[in-house]
């Protein structure tokens, strides 16, 4: 009787249920799923099921880290899930202890002595830097070391269009390109830079330095495969750093190894999906003065598919005959090389810097170059006083002879007249890079500090004399990069820059300044 | 009250010891009767007391003031009258009206009706820089002790959070859908998209996808050109687009607008006055460029005074200048932090941060913006658990920060930030982009604001960008860290010097804010500021919007929330000849796009009225009126309740049955928002 009772009673729940179920919104169709779906085989509903349960339990697990930490259990997560209180503070107290016994390093490490010595021999300009400027100490010197090519920083035209900017636009645009920091005259440069060129757009950055690595950062991602000389310049480098792309060094200057290089990358990559890849080198060489042969290197780009970054920082207003850079000067069409990147702030003495290439590269980096996005434009004034120069350059080509026959006369008085410096840059360089010759380093033992060391008192010993030189400087290591880090490194050196500001008798003179200072003190080093 | 002719640009007066610590006035009203407390000290208890006690404190002394107003009316940047009539300081103390500022003045005077010349001469410099409408619109921008509030973040009711994620949702389907048609009915306009000719397209259409589809809606928002000063107006350069946004053509025609868009918090984007002559004067002397890097020959005279000028200013040591602020901070870092390092970044750093952190080579974590709690826990963790896997002690921790973030107008917490150094002992390096210049009784940035020695943070580095008008940044800090950072940052080493027109521009406008040249101008830029940026974000929040930030910052962020809602702002502000900033994703959460409206000095009250005005207009028709009042805005407390006594008022007048305080959505009238707004600023905001 009883079994009968339960009989009914679960008969009538069974029931209930079943009509509570058919009432719930979307039951007839999970039932006509469960029906088609079992198809008289209980381990397909079995296998159902337990995906059901599956999915469920994982929805519902807590989110995890795919990332493995090693950690040492005292933190205090650790401990909350530990019971008891005592476990609590004695762990919390251990934090205590290790954070009162961490002694952190001095922010900065202290100076050594040459530091020392640089930082207060730095030479300060009184008033304006000419061919001739006067230093603090009161002296006048000749200033070989301002990129004062063509003596326009004075120049009485210049300074008149940059004051009537200056009484329009005011100093600084106070915003970024995106939100209303594109002045017309940016445009305008813009313009002015890709006619000048020759090629379909430019795009103008408020600071010549940080220019190619954000134009690097922009195009070459994670994956991408980037070429670079050996002797880049530290800005290409950090560019190719933050872009985190694949990079591949050739020997510098080296055609033959670019080709190994690019040979090797092209079959390394023929089973992988394509990615892009890229050329980096410099039309002049910021560390090393000399030149490349573009036609040859853009040929390799053609025949390896690879596209071409081209820095001509130093390039732009000094090689070609209207300063067009090294396209002109090697009589390439500019919009064969796919980005050139340049200065306006050093031969064109205004400041920014610009990258030139096809609308679609430019306007690509008009949202994904972090230094142009992220950055106030360029002021109005230097803006045009880029835009003055590069129409002087074009109307007036007889200013880059002039330079020209002073850095002749330079290199008659150095190279090869020295007995201990050659001259590595290209003849057409108004910045002369002078290093030591190989066979002097070789009997004299000289490491890079010996070098650094002795051209810095070649630089006070010529400023004693009247002429203002500098020494090429060189980054200092990475703090804490260990000597694994370190990568190719430059050969200190001279820096001598020709102005066309200085007459020919000026420039020889110091010319032997110069060469008198380091027979000087190379002699007085045993 | 001797009638005395003044040099507008003579630095040294007799009465400028005066002006330091007195009020400055404008001409255009009798104020001195009416005048607040001249004193600057006695602010903080002015400003905390009821609004009843003001005719108290309106006691003062005359004579101090007389001499005092001359000097202010002489320096004032918003000078109603030119040069040539400033034989005339008393005139501020006559009971002239504004309109007429010189009628009753005595016909011994040189004073004559402005030329037709003269008058253009004024509208284009009032276009840069408003004149002071009324002496009361000023306030000083202080910490006043105590805790440091978090802002309280409203949200919207979920309808609209619910609409935005739809909203992005049909974007990315319409994208696609365009996409698929497209890349089979139009190939050459996804060619660069496709790798052709052996070559890997350059942008991957996954990574463009946004920005052809989604950006390129609103691509008529950004990138405006612009012609001009950027100051109180900005002139746009009227374009328009056949194309959906693809190609711009220019129309030929300008639009001038009111200018809400500029960092130019001090209003120092001028091309006349005092900063524009000495640019001009130093364009003469030095030219136009040093043409050399800083670590050469880049160095003159003028870097070295502009330098030590901004260490001045911050309260550092010593100060070096760059070029460029996005630079400053990608060369700093290498400099001064590298392996085995560890960097703690607010999640909101800006990219210049993240660029510099990451080419440091130091490892980088970040904490949750502005949560000091947050960056506790993770000190505590990773000091006492050590570098990953080696568990080595790390050498040094670096606590980065912005003093001021420039898309939500949060300040960091420094007091809680100096609390956590001094325990943990971890360098701190705050990124003062937007908060120099704008914050702080002296506009000496966040230290200034909060009252905190300078040197307990290590390393203060801001842009010359925004409130000086100029250009490029600087780091601060004692004087072994800067020798060191000279000789290995690339900035310096390699990075252009900043050219003399720019460093001209800067050492003008910091003598300015410091009081040493024009004195009593910067004070009044200083104040002017504070009050406007006070004054458009009660207005905002009275009106009903969401406002993000805290309430002395002059960015003063406006939710919308939708997307579409970013371009229907902005063209409806463009309407009413506002230029606004509309930022969306990524700068932002997606869901949380925003309209961002940055306060200058140049402003006036009547140009915020004005925009409320637009705001409450474009507020009801895009319905983005939905606050629910917990940020504040509330309507004003009945007689008898003191704000003190408010939080009580509301739990037992209003509250709900669980003791909750009751709050009603703020939604007042634009008339009572505009008469009331300009007295209620200078209590707490609420």
């Amino acid at each position: 009787m009883d079994l009968q009772d339960v009989q009914s009673w679960l008969n009538d729940v069974l029931r209930e249920a079943s009509v509570q179920f058919h009432k719930v919104p979307g039951s007839a169709i999970f039932l006509r799923y469960v029906k088609s779906s079992y198809q008289n085989d209980p381990v397909r509903s079995a296998v159902e099921l337990f995906l059901v349960l599956f999915a469920i339990r994982y929805l519902a697990a807590p989110a995890y880290s795919t990332q493995k930490k090693s950690y040492v259990t005292l933190s205090e997560e650790a401990c909350h899930l530990s019971s008891g209180i005592d476990v609590l503070l004695t762990s919390l107290k251990e934090v205590d202890e290790l954070v009162d016994e961490w002694t952190p390093e001095p922010l900065v490490a202290p100076q050594t002595t040459f530091e020392e010595a640089e930082n207060e021999k730095r030479p300060v300009i009184v008033g304006p830097t000419g061919p001739k400027s006067k230093l603090s100490n009161g002296r006048t010197v000749a200033n070989l070391a301002s990129y004062n090519f063509y003596n326009l920083v004075s120049n009485e035209t210049l300074k008149e269009k940059a004051i009537q900017v200056l009484r329009t636009y005011g100093v600084g645009p106070c915003s970024p390109p995106g939100f209303y920091g594109t002045q017309d005259v940016h445009i305008k440069t813009e313009a002015d830079i890709a006619a000048h060129l020759g090629t379909p757009a430019c795009i103008v950055y408020a600071q010549a330095f940080s220019t190619i690595s954000s134009v690097i950062s922009a195009f070459s991602k994670r994956g991408d495969i980037i070429v670079a000389d050996r002797a880049v310049n530290y800005a290409i480098r950090k560019g190719i750093q933050i872009s985190r792309s694949t990079i591949r060094w050739y020997e510098h200057n080296d055609l033959q190894d670019l080709q190994r290089v690019l040979e090797r990358v092209v079959t390394e990559q023929a089973k992988k999906p394509l990615t892009r890849r890229f050329i980096i080198t410099e039309g002049l060489f910021e560390n090393v003065g000399d030149m490349i042969d573009l036609p040859k290197i853009i040929a390799f780009g053609r025949q390896y598919k690879f596209r071409l970054i081209l820095d001509e920082t130093w390039s732009f207003g000094v090689l070609g005959r209207t300063g067009r850079g090294i396209t002109e000067h090697q009589n390439v069409d500019a919009a064969e090389v796919d980005m050139i990147v340049g200065s306006l702030a050093g031969p064109l003495c205004a400041g920014g810097g610009f990258c030139a290439g096809s609308d679609s590269i430019v306007e690509h980096q008009r949202i994904s170059a972090s230094a142009y996005t992220f950055s106030a434009a360029l002021p109005a004034m230097l803006a045009t006083t880029a835009s003055e120069i590069l129409s002087m350059l074009q109307t007036s080509p007889e200013m880059l002879t002039t330079t020209r026959e002073n850095i002749k006369t330079m290199w008659a008085q150095l190279d090869p007249r020295s007995d201990w410096v050659h001259c590595t840059s290209s003849a057409d360089n108004p910045i002369m890079i002078l290093a030591f010759k190989s066979d002097l380093i070789a009997s004299k033992k000289l490491g890079v500090a010996d070098q650094e060391q002795l051209f810095q008192e070649v630089v006070d010993e010529t400023l004693a004399n009247g002429v203002l030189i500098t020494r090429l400087k060189s980054m200092p290591r990475a703090i804490n990069a260990t000597s694994k880090d370190v990568g190719w490194e430059l050969q200190p050196a001279l820096k001598v820059c020709v102005t066309s500001g200085l007459s020919k008798k000026e420039i020889e003179r110091a010319g032997i300044t110069i060469r008198h200072a380091i027979t000087k003190i190379v002699n007085k080093r045993r | 009250m001797s009638r005395r002719l003044m040099n507008p640009f003579g630095s040294t007066s007799p009465s400028s010891t005066t002006t330091t610590t007195s009020t400055m006035y404008n001409e255009k009203y009798e104020l001195p009767r009416r005048a607040s407390s001249p004193r600057v000290k006695k602010f903080p208890n002015f400003f905390t007391t009821s609004p009843k006690s003001k005719s108290e404190t309106q006691t003062a002394t005359a004579a101090l003031l007389a001499a005092a107003q001359q000097q202010a009316f002489v320096n004032s940047p918003s000078q109603q009258i030119s040069s040539p009539s400033l034989s005339l300081p008393t005139i501020s103390l006559s009971t002239a009206r504004a309109d007429s500022a010189n009628m009753d003045e005595p016909p011994t005077t040189l004073f004559q009706p402005p030329s037709p010349a003269e008058a253009r001469r004024i509208a284009r410099q009032h276009a840069q820089f408003g004149p002071l409408g009324h002496h009361t619109h000023r306030y000083t921008s202080r910490h006043h002790g105590g805790d440091f509030p978090e802002p309280v973040m409203d949200e919207p009711p979920y309808y609209y959070l619910l609409t935005t994620y739809i909203s992005y949702l049909i974007l990315i389907i319409f994208g696609h859908v365009r996409d698929f048609f497209g890349k089979r009915f139009h190939k050459e306009d996804y060619r660069h998209l496709q790798a052709t000719d052996g070559y890997a397209a350059l942008n991957n259409g996954f990574d463009d996808f946004y920005v052809r589809r989604l950006k390129m809606r609103l691509n008529d928002c950004f990138a405006r050109p612009v012609t001009g000063v950027p100051g109180r107006y900005i002139t746009l350069i009227d374009r328009q687009s056949d194309d959906h946004n693809l190609h711009f053509k220019h129309t030929g025609t300008t639009t001038e607008t009111l200018n809400m868009s500029s960092y130019n918090y001090l209003g120092f984007a001028q091309s006349e006055g005092p900063c524009a002559d000495q640019v001009e004067e130093n364009v003469k002397r030095y030219g136009l460029s040093l043409a050399s890097t800083r670590a050469d020959v880049g160095t003159s005279d003028l870097h070295v005074e502009v330098e030590d000028l901004i260490a001045r200013f911050v309260g550092k040591p010593s100060a070096m200048v760059f070029s460029m602020g996005f630079g400053t901070n990608a060369t700093a870092f290498p400099a001064l932090i590298g392996k085995g390092c560890l960097i703690i970044s607010d999640e909101l750093n800006h990219a210049s941060i993240r660029f510099g952190a990451r080419l440091s080579g130091a490892t980088i974590t970040m904490f949750k913006h502005n949560d000091t709690r947050d960056l506790e826990r993770l000190l505590r963790e990773v000091i006492s658990q050590g570098q990953p896997r080696t568990h080595r002690p790390w050498k040094r921790i670096l606590v980065v920060v912005e003093g001021l973030y420039s898309m939500e107008g949060t300040m960091c917490n420094l007091p809680g930030l100096v609390s956590l150094k001094k325990k943990y002992k971890f360098n701190l390096f705050v990124d003062e982009a937007h908060s120099i210049g704008a914050l702080g009784p002296k506009g000496r940035g966040v230290c200034d604001y909060f009252n905190i020695d300078p040197s307990e943070v290590d390393i203060l580095m801001g842009t010359l960008t925004k409130s000086f008008g100029a250009n490029g940044g600087y780091v601060a800090g004692d004087r072994a860290i800067i020798d060191k950072l000279r000789l290995t940052n690339a900035g310096s080493i390699y990075g252009e010097s900043p050219a003399p027109a720019v460093l001209a521009q800067i050492s003008a406008a910091l003598r300015i804010i410091s009081g040493d040249f024009v004195p009593g101008q910067g004070e009044e830029r200083l104040q002017r500021l504070a009050f406007n940026s006070r004054y458009l974000r009660l207005g905002l929040k009275r009106l009903g919007f969401i406002v993000s930030g805290h309430d002395d910052s002059p960015i003063i962020p406006v939710l919308l929330y939708n997307p579409a809602k970013m371009p229907a702002f902005s063209h409806e502000m463009l309407k009413r000849k506002i230029s606004v900033v509309v930022v969306g994703y990524p700068a932002t959460p997606l869901v949380a796009s925003r309209a961002r409206f940055c306060v200058s000095a140049a402003h006036t009250k009547d140009d915020l009225d004005r925009l409320l005005e637009a705001c409450d207009e474009i507020g009801n028709v895009l319905q983005i009126k939905f606050s629910s009042g917990i940020a504040g805005g509330a309507e004003p407390l009945p007689e008898g309740i003191t704000p003190e006594m408010e939080k009580d008022w509301r739990r037992t007048e209003k509250g709900g049955p669980h003791g909750e305080l009751a709050y009603q959505p703020p939604r007042w009238k634009l008339d009572e928002v505009l008469k009331r707004g300009a007295q209620d600023v200078k209590s707490p905001l609420r």
